[in-house]
């Protein structure tokens, strides 16, 4: 394997991630921060995923054989579980965060829930996709051949994909989360998490990388078409960004003069 | 040490030819400056006692400092805040980079990893069979290493109770000689080696002198803040780097516990050696020795307009706080309440200081924030998230560290949090998260 799949590889699976950070967070550093605390409770979500996958574990005594494969899935499927919880916690830990921050400074704009439900959704995602794919990227810049076992040769651009995909649908995820959560929709939430037990689901069929791959994607697209109706877009609003008709557009078009 | 401070460099002329700002930190009005100088004595005290390889200032330079004290505390916190973010960021940035100089160092090349011998502040060798021994052995070392550490600071106290000032300032510029040129050397030296690259002695010489030359004259003199933090941040890394090579592996971990429990009991107990340090410094309203404490202030010293004579004797110019960013551009808004009053006595003449809005954290911080971390990338069997784990606690860590400085505003010390945080999550990635990833990983799993 080859500088070029490594390169290659690591821009598919990060790529968008590091434009969307670079253009919308880095500039602002109380963005920075929530991005970062949101990678945190990732974190410690899969420490407690862990955890719960390792007791199962140590109480079946370690044997081998189906069991082991049956107990993976549970602990994944729980880790979505848990991961979900968390997404609710720092939401609410972000709601008690910025009424703070109105009453210190009410002149002062605060982050939107809305904007913190992007960073928070990006956080998680980062972290989730750096998590699950570091170790094989490190892993292509080394001496090997894909697949001379008969595996799939397109190990390392499925997994890049499967990467990219999974930090796309953590921020949409997180967009349609947290407004379930203000508007107190709950079945925004549950479709969230019944979404991401899908999704997880979908890769226990793994060596079939074409559909699950796709059907990923679709998912994803539909999430992104949701979360962007959630966020306040429109048709009409989307038609006028593309034409270069949009309000913003031409403020800035008329600042510059 | 985490500081916020405010300084006023009226002892130097700045003109619109120079934008150098001196390495000197201006009289200091609030505790921190005193203990960045105790600080640093206390390394240069450290330094010295070492022929080779120093344990540098592990309790001096944990300390951060709030600004100053009574201040009306509703504008207070909607300035800390205000400022609180920004602040965080332009911590985050120096101390990612240098995790990131260890990280990338370690693991390319392979001399830092290798054992090749200890400290002399470890005596007790760690290759026993049994796990007892092994577990003895380690503390016995802590135990040298942190007394060795408490001895420095107990000398430093006395050294700058006893104005001793040519004696620290001999130390300081020893020790960074020393960090400058020999580790330097060893370090080019090394990465050289890992790279084939052949390089003759006189173009070493050439760069390893105009390196050492400019990161002294940066560091004890006047020199450009940015290229001031960066001599400071690489030799951060050296130091750590250092450490990891030399500390073996269970000595390396429960001394960094140790370290932030010193930490914690030195900073905030009445009688510690930091705490009295910082109270005599702030009795004697000193400047602090600057050469061991990152800055990060934006300062601005270069064509400072004049001020407007009806506003004499006070700071409260409103300055566009929109041009903070920039280098050159006035940095501060008009909250002088934050800050130290400004001093008496500029009348209308062109004023030279600028406030400085900026954080100091000490270079222990840093160096041992690195360790953990570059530790965490040299013992993990080649796995990434634990020190991507590690990296992220400690961020968090250091986060929560200055919302404490926001809401205490008195001086706390920065390694407890974070480096409890980044233990906490070592040892619970490297045995808990490693073996479910990686079983995730070998199915194929997405969670």
């Amino acid at each position: 394997m080859t500088a070029a799949v490594f390169f290659g590889c690591a821009f598919i699976a990060f790529g968008p991630a590091l434009a969307l950070y670079i253009f919308t967070i880095a500039t602002e550093p109380l963005r920075v921060i929530f991005l970062i605390i949101g990678a945190f409770f990732w974190l410690v979500s899969l420490l407690f995923s862990s955890l719960f996958w390792f007791m199962a574990r140590t109480i079946t005594d370690n044997k081998d054989g189906p069991i082991q494969k049956y107990l993976l899935i549970l602990g994944a499927l729980v880790s979505v579980l848990i991961q979900e919880m968390f997404r609710f916690v720092y939401y609410k830990l972000l709601k008690k965060a910025s009424e703070g921050l109105k009453s210190i400074n009410p002149d002062e704009t605060a982050p939107s829930m809305r904007l913190l439900a992007y960073v928070s959704g990006l956080g998680f995602g980062i972290m989730s996709g750096v998590f699950a794919f570091v170790n094989t990227l490190s892993d292509s810049l080394g001496p090997g051949t894909v697949g001379i076992h008969g595996d799939s040769p397109q190990f390392f651009l499925n997994s890049a994909f499967m990467t990219l995909v999974i930090i796309l649908l953590h921020v949409f995820w997180g967009i349609i989360f947290f407004d379930g959560c203000e508007k107190k929709k709950w079945s925004a939430l549950l479709v969230v998490l019944l979404s991401h037990l899908l999704v997880s689901a979908l890769t226990f069929i793994s060596p079939h990388y074409g559909i699950n791959l796709v059907s990923t994607y679709i998912i994803m697209v539909l999430m992104g078409i949701w979360a962007f109706f959630v966020a306040g877009g429109s048709c009409r609003s989307l038609k006028l960004c593309l034409l270069c008709q949009d309000k913003d557009f031409l403020l800035f078009n008329q600042r510059s003069r | 040490m985490l500081t916020f401070m405010a300084s006023d460099s009226e002892e130097e002329v700045c003109d619109e030819r120079t934008s150098l700002m001196s390495a000197e930190s201006p009289p200091p009005r609030c505790c921190q400056e005193a203990r960045q100088g105790l600080e640093d004595g206390d390394n240069a005290a450290q330094w010295r006692s070492q022929d080779s390889e120093d344990d540098l200032d592990e309790d001096a330079d944990r300390y951060m400092c709030s600004g100053v004290p009574g201040q009306p505390s509703g504008l207070e916190e909607e300035l800390t805040l205000k400022y609180g973010a920004k602040h965080v960021i332009m911590l985050f940035v120096p101390v990612t980079l240098c995790m990131i100089v260890v990280v990338a160092t370690i693991k390319s090349v392979r001399f830092y990893t290798e054992k090749n011998g200890q400290l002399i502040y470890t005596p007790f060798t760690e290759d026993t069979p049994s796990v007892g021994q092994r577990l003895l052995n380690s503390v016995l070392n802590t135990l040298i290493m942190i007394s060795v550490i408490v001895a420095m600071t107990i000398f430093l106290v006395v050294l700058y109770k006893h104005r001793c000032y040519k004696f620290i300032h001999g130390w300081l510029i020893m020790s960074s000689l020393m960090l400058l040129f020999l580790f330097t050397y060893i370090y080019l030296g090394e990465v050289l080696k890992t790279y084939n690259v052949a390089m003759d002695y006189p173009t070493l010489f050439l760069t390893v002198w105009n390196f050492g030359a400019v990161g002294m004259v940066c560091i004890h003199w006047k020199g450009p803040l940015v290229l001031q933090q960066a001599y400071l941040i690489m030799i951060s890394a050296l130091m750590a780097l250092v450490f990891i090579k030399y500390l073996p592996e269970w000595s390396a971990w429960v001394i960094l516990g140790a370290i932030s429990v010193y930490d914690l009991v030195a900073v905030l107990c009445p009688k510690g050696p930091l705490r009295m340090l910082v109270e005599t410094a702030q009795e004697r309203n000193e400047p602090i020795f600057p050469a061991l404490i990152y800055s990060s202030a934006m300062v601005w010293t270069v064509g400072m307009a004049k001020l407007d004579p009806s506003s004499q004797g006070a700071l409260q110019l409103p300055y566009d706080p929109e041009m903070e960013d920039s280098y050159d551009s006035f940095g501060e808004p008009s909250y002088p309440e934050v800050f130290e009053p400004p001093l008496p006595g500029y009348p209308g003449e062109e004023l030279e200081e600028e406030e400085e809005r900026g954080v100091k954290l000490g270079l222990g911080d840093f160096i041992f924030y690195s360790v953990l971390v570059g530790k965490a990338a040299a013992t993990g069997s080649g796995d990434w998230n634990t020190t991507l784990a590690c990296f992220v606690a400690i961020l968090i860590g250091l986060c929560l560290t200055l919302l404490l400085l926001a809401v205490f505003r008195k001086a706390l010390p920065a390694l407890p949090i974070s480096i409890t945080f980044g233990l906490i999550f070592y040892f619970s990635t490297d045995n808990l998260v490693r073996p479910f990833m990686d079983t995730l990983a070998s199915h194929q799993l997405y969670i």
